[in-house]
């Protein structure tokens, strides 16, 4: 009981300092100083990032017995497929039960937005199931709210763990925190984190765009 | 496109192609919702939906009433035996006197055509014609293209048949604005005294002989004969007409082929259709039924959920 909090410390440490180098560049920065667009994340980065966080579900998970993964639609999907797939290369082939999960019909800003519909399809009962819950970028927090209710429209979980790659700080509208993060960014609110992937873009690249280069589309 | 274009879903003629499309990719979703050990999502929870039905409907009623369930939207139902409609009580009067209970959307049934259309111009809520008289239907109509892009892959360039009494039906008129809009070949077949005056120029073939249009279909949708509004004699009797344009196994054997049989609902067993073919495998009644919850889920949504910026 004394030993797992410990190792916690340590592992947020080592990986703080694992952060510094990507996110010193800009940090604090006023936005009007800094270079923009700025890449964040580059391919060769994304890689050791996606196959440290398996690393950290294994630790927590080892044979994956009782475990799901789900990833969230629209962009989480590409991040959660890919650790799948790396987690059963890693672990020799074992099969992890893997769902799409879609949340628009539980987002609260029904009506602000018009929303479009994405697909779900989880061909398991989730009922007393390790879940771990992947989205690409955590920063209010309302997505994974929504989440977490169209979650239990199968099943009641035994437990959820939230993993995603970029959790931008000091952002949050709900007390929601994620366990696995890949890495972490100060930006403000006007800013925009854009996640790029080889299967969409072409190209995996994590971007911070300012509010105008979001609207004029640069990538 | 993430929205439809009408605030209303009066007919499927205001309706564009892209329209059809959003309902029908909105209710791919929501058939997935409805197969879930759950199958009840929040998004219409502030919502209040009054069913006016001023005639009488079950399957409708009942699809429409599920639908709006299974979004959580709060709902009341009307029916006008035993209301205030018998002591004289107009169409507006008795729907404002709901809307001043904060209803935000009506979906109605009337015995007239242009009543939905009516009322839409009115009153202030967001109303969904759940059939008119004999002008439309346009939730049935979209389930049945909808059921058919399920099993045949797509409606593009199919031909469909719709068979019976096409003078009485507003499944009939607003599956052939729907399917027509989809690209299909439609054919309407029925005795002359059931088929409209100027029904080609809504650009369908039409057949008299019930063998020929099943020979040429891909998928034939059966109408019930609707003696309710056949004030007159239409035909000798409902033995003859059985003879002439009911369909039986032996009628569907003999075509050489296999097509998919449709049928809107209530059936009248032994008149249009026999027991034998409306149980068959090759009849998609009850994906029909299965399929009207998703795609009035679908129109509830879309039209509910439409940002007014």
């Amino acid at each position: 009981m004394v030993f797992e909090p410990l190792k916690r410390n340590l592992r947020g440490f080592s990986f703080s300092l694992f952060l510094r180098s990507v996110s010193l560049s800009f940090l604090h920065l006023p936005t009007n100083m800094s270079p923009s667009p700025r890449i964040i994340l580059d391919e060769k980065q994304l890689d050791i990032i996606i196959h440290r966080l398996c690393r950290q579900l294994i630790e927590t998970h080892d044979q994956f017995k009782n475990s799901v993964v789900i990833g969230l639609q629209p962009r989480g999907v590409f991040l959660a497929r890919r650790i799948h797939h790396r987690l059963s290369e890693i672990t020799g082939n074992i099969k992890i039960p893997y769902g799409d999960l879609d949340v628009t019909f539980y987002r609260d800003d029904f009506r602000k937005k018009d929303l479009v519909p994405n697909k779900t399809s989880i061909d398991f009962i989730i009922e007393d199931r390790n879940v771990v819950l992947i989205d690409d970028v955590l920063f209010t927090g309302r997505t994974i709210r929504a989440g977490l209710d169209a979650m239990m429209a199968f099943g009641r979980p035994a437990d959820v763990e939230l993993l995603v790659l970029i959790d931008r700080r000091y952002s949050r509208n709900l007390p929601i925190q994620a366990k696995y993060i890949g890495c972490t960014i100060d930006s403000v609110a006007s800013e925009k984190v854009k996640v790029d992937w080889k299967e969409t873009e072409g190209e995996d690249k994590v971007w911070l765009l300012t509010n105008e280069e979001n609207k004029a589309g640069i990538s | 496109m993430t929205k439809l274009s009408t605030k209303h879903l009066l007919g499927i003629k205001e309706l564009s192609v892209k329209d059809i499309e959003l309902i029908f990719s909105t209710a791919d979703n929501f058939k997935e919702v409805i197969n879930r050990p759950i199958k009840k999502v929040p998004s219409l929870r502030d919502i209040t939906i009054a069913n006016l039905f001023f005639e009488n409907s079950t399957r409708t009623r009942l699809s429409f009433e599920l639908a709006e369930k299974r979004l959580s939207a709060d709902v009341i139902n009307f029916s006008s035996s035993g209301s205030s409609v018998k002591k004289g009580e107009t169409l507006i009067d008795t729907v404002n006197n709901i809307l001043a209970m904060k209803v935000d959307m009506v979906v109605m049934r009337h015995a007239n055509p242009g009543a939905a259309l009516f009322l839409s111009k009115h009153v202030d809520a967001k109303i969904v014609n759940a059939g008119d008289g004999a002008h439309e239907h346009p939730t049935q109509a979209l389930l049945d293209a909808f059921s058919i892009r399920e099993k045949l892959g797509s409606v593009q360039g199919k031909r469909i048949a719709i068979i019976g009494d096409i003078l009485h039906s507003r499944v009939a008129l607003s599956n052939i604005f729907c399917l027509k809009k989809l690209g299909a070949e439609v054919m309407v077949c029925g005795p002359r005294t059931l088929m409209p005056k100027y029904i080609e120029g809504l650009d369908v073939q039409v057949e008299f002989d019930l063998m020929k249009a099943l020979k040429w279909c891909d998928v034939a949708n059966m109408l019930r004969i609707q003696l309710e509004r056949q004030e007159i004699k239409y035909f000798p009797s409902l033995r003859e007409y059985s003879m002439q344009y009911g369909l039986d196994k032996k009628r569907l054997d003999s075509i050489g082929k296999e097509i998919l049989i449709m049928h809107p609902g209530p059936i009248n067993r032994g008149v249009e259709i026999t027991s034998e073919v409306a149980d068959s495998i090759q009849s998609i009644i009850l994906d029909q039924v299965e399929n009207g919850v998703a795609i009035r889920m679908a129109v509830l949504y879309l039209l509910a959920g439409r940002s007014e910026n």
